[in-house]
């Protein structure tokens, strides 16, 4: 029973921390630049929840007031997380030119590959 | 209920991640990269961040996908087999996991209003965005008054990343013509 409570309250944060371990893994375990750049931005959504799931009250209503409402979520963690989606597309779409470029020097997105044809030139 | 929804979701979310970890096609990881991203605007929208999960869904799926799909038409769709295995980065991100896991023990239990994070800062901008600013929505108050500044420095990331990436793309034109002689030369 204490088990099931201590899963309830720590969830989102333990989901949170699995996505983030799994954007890590992807980001060095797999040499495909568009995976590698799939598997970071993995890593960024996963610190949308960690800042957004504290902020959360159960029974509170979005942040917008209202007379008929009282109790409210944190409106903080929106405001940065609002900021951090935006800069990582940003961030995204920098990457995503880069490996084209990549790709159009080498004609391949492979680490492996392109870490070969280095050393061969 | 509101617990359940988002435990729920949440659950979902992760198994579309072992889906991307796993699949070596690039066109469905990036197909599921945007129901990943759809389900984290659902999440939002359970974790009352009405605005965050719109530009999430806006922003996150739709802008994203679309650029990576181009990208993919651009480069190539399959991904190749590993040469080595990846025992290494594992071991990385289980201990990294174990570690933060063990930090989360302490945190406050999901939901409570009577945290230090709920009651201080936050609790502030909640009572004073309708005096002061007259705008209900509080969350556009603190972006586009009290935190301005940070909405400032956004705008120049987001600028500076248009510059890197026109700049990028901007190049990438003229040495095509070079790299056919490069081709060129690797052939003799």
């Amino acid at each position: 029973m204490e088990l099931a409570a201590k899963i309830v309250a720590h969830y989102n944060q333990w989901i949170t921390i699995f996505l983030m371990v799994a954007g890590l893994y992807v980001v060095v375990a797999r040499g495909n630049m568009i995976k590698k750049l799939i598997g970071l931005s993995l890593f960024q959504t996963s610190v949308y929840l960690l800042y957004l799931s504290p902020g959360k009250v159960l029974g509170g209503t979005p942040p917008i007031v209202d007379p008929a409402f009282e109790v409210y979520s944190n409106p903080l963690p929106h405001v940065l997380i609002l900021t951090a989606i935006v800069v990582g597309v940003a961030t995204l779409a920098l990457g995503l030119g880069l490996v084209v470029r990549i790709n159009e020097v080498y004609g391949t997105i492979e680490e492996d590959e392109i870490i070969g044809k280095g050393e061969g030139e | 209920m509101e617990a359940a929804i988002n435990m729920g979701l949440l659950t979902l979310m992760a198994i579309v991640t072992l889906g991307i970890i796993r699949l070596r096609n690039l066109f469905a990881v990036v197909i599921l990269a945007g129901i990943y991203s759809f389900l984290m605007a659902s999440v939002m929208i359970v974790l009352d961040a009405v605005d965050v999960a719109m530009t999430e869904a806006s922003v996150g799926a739709g802008i994203s996908t679309v650029l990576m799909l181009g990208v993919l038409y651009l480069t190539k769709v399959e991904e190749a087999q590993p040469t080595h295995t990846p025992i290494l980065p594992l071991i990385v991100a289980v201990i990294v996991g174990a570690a933060l896991v063990y930090g989360t023990l302490d945190t406050p239990p999901f939901g409570q209003a009577d945290t230090v994070m709920n009651t201080y800062v936050g609790a502030d901008y909640l009572k004073r965005s309708v005096p002061e600013t007259g705008i209900p929505n509080v969350v556009t108050s603190v972006l586009a008054s009290y935190r301005g500044f940070d909405t400032l420095g956004e705008t120049t990331v987001v600028f500076a990343a248009g510059i890197g990436v026109l700049l990028l793309l901007a190049r990438a034109k003229k040495p095509k013509r070079r790299k056919q002689g490069e081709e060129g030369d690797d052939a003799s």
